[in-house]
């Protein structure tokens, strides 16, 4: 069952990243993206990762693919012709990508794992506790000051977002909060003594 | 028995696909960035596999840190593309050249 599982998750990863890369819409390459990650989270699942794939499922799927989503039908660009010279880089990509692949094999067909391996871990896997659990006790401690660190890099990268797409557009209409603590009842308000049965 | 090399192998065929979008995309930026994501999410994975197979919980506490800064790159990314294309109106990188670097 968990062979099948893991076939399954494996090739809907694989799958969901080339049509990401080679889908002619990008509406389509963000929606394959998000199929990639959901398999992961798959393959993370089965590995007993339980929290990375959940938080996988979270930050990627509802973050950042949502992020991807917004920007592709925000932005009105003919994609049609960005992706006519497709066919013209193609021999150059695959290239470089089969040059990439073969390395990977050779590096593969030359690693073992090393026997003292196992006496190197920093952090071995607690087998009383939940992942999630093992996870936050060791982030919590040992890693604390980059956790702050990832922590100020999100602020950061907010920070950044928030100051590139502000816009001040002078033609619209826009809270003036000075103008509102500056205004006083003598000027904003207008006193009439309005005789019985006369009206203004 | 799925083994450490299976979940390897997944990593490394989904850097390449990666690598490859790098190269035949080259005047999407949206699809650079996504060709970036799924480079990021294969070393998660080699991460993740390793994690699990050593024993070992560094592993996914790093990717924990991945994670954050794909996250941020991401944001920080798709804000200069909207940016650009505000003031350019396309979002081809070849026509990327005010400064002239």
């Amino acid at each position: 069952m968990s062979v099948f599982a893991f076939y399954l998750f494996a090739v809907c990863a694989i799958a969901g990243g080339l049509f990401t890369v080679i889908s002619r819409q990008p509406v389509h390459s963000v929606l394959w993206l998000i199929l990639a990650f959901i398999s992961s989270a798959g393959l993370f699942v089965l590995l007993g990762a339980e929290f990375v794939a959940m938080l996988l499922v979270i930050v990627y799927v509802g973050a950042v693919a949502v992020l991807f989503l917004f920007v592709v039908m925000m932005l009105d660009v003919d994609f049609a012709e960005l992706k006519a010279e497709m066919a013209k880089y193609m021999p150059l990509a695959l290239l470089v990508g089969v040059i990439i692949l073969m390395q990977f094999v050779m590096a593969f067909g030359a690693w073992e794992s090393n026997a003292a391996a196992e006496g190197l871990r920093a952090q071995p896997t607690p087998t009383d506790l939940h992942n999630t659990e093992a996870l936050g006790a060791i982030l919590y401690d040992q890693y604390f000051i980059l956790f702050q660190l990832s922590g100020l890099i999100l602020l950061t990268a907010m920070i950044g977002a928030i100051v590139l797409t502000l816009r001040h557009r002078p033609d619209i209409k826009r809270q003036d909060i000075l103008a509102q603590i500056y205004r006083d009842p003598a000027d904003a308000m207008e006193l009439k003594d309005v005789k019985p049965g006369q009206g203004l | 028995m799925i083994g450490l090399e299976h979940y390897l192998t997944v990593a490394a065929t989904l850097f390449v696909i990666g690598i490859f979008g790098l190269f035949l995309n080259r005047k999407n930026v949206i699809i650079l960035l996504m060709s970036i994501e799924l480079m990021l999410l294969a070393v998660n994975i080699n991460m993740v596999a390793f994690s699990s197979f050593l024993g070992d919980m560094v592993g996914q506490v790093f990717t924990l840190f991945i994670l954050t800064v794909a996250a941020a790159e991401a944001a920080i990314g798709l804000a200069i593309l909207v940016c650009f294309f505000r003031n350019r109106g396309t979002i081809a990188v070849e026509d990327v050249n005010v400064m002239k670097g």
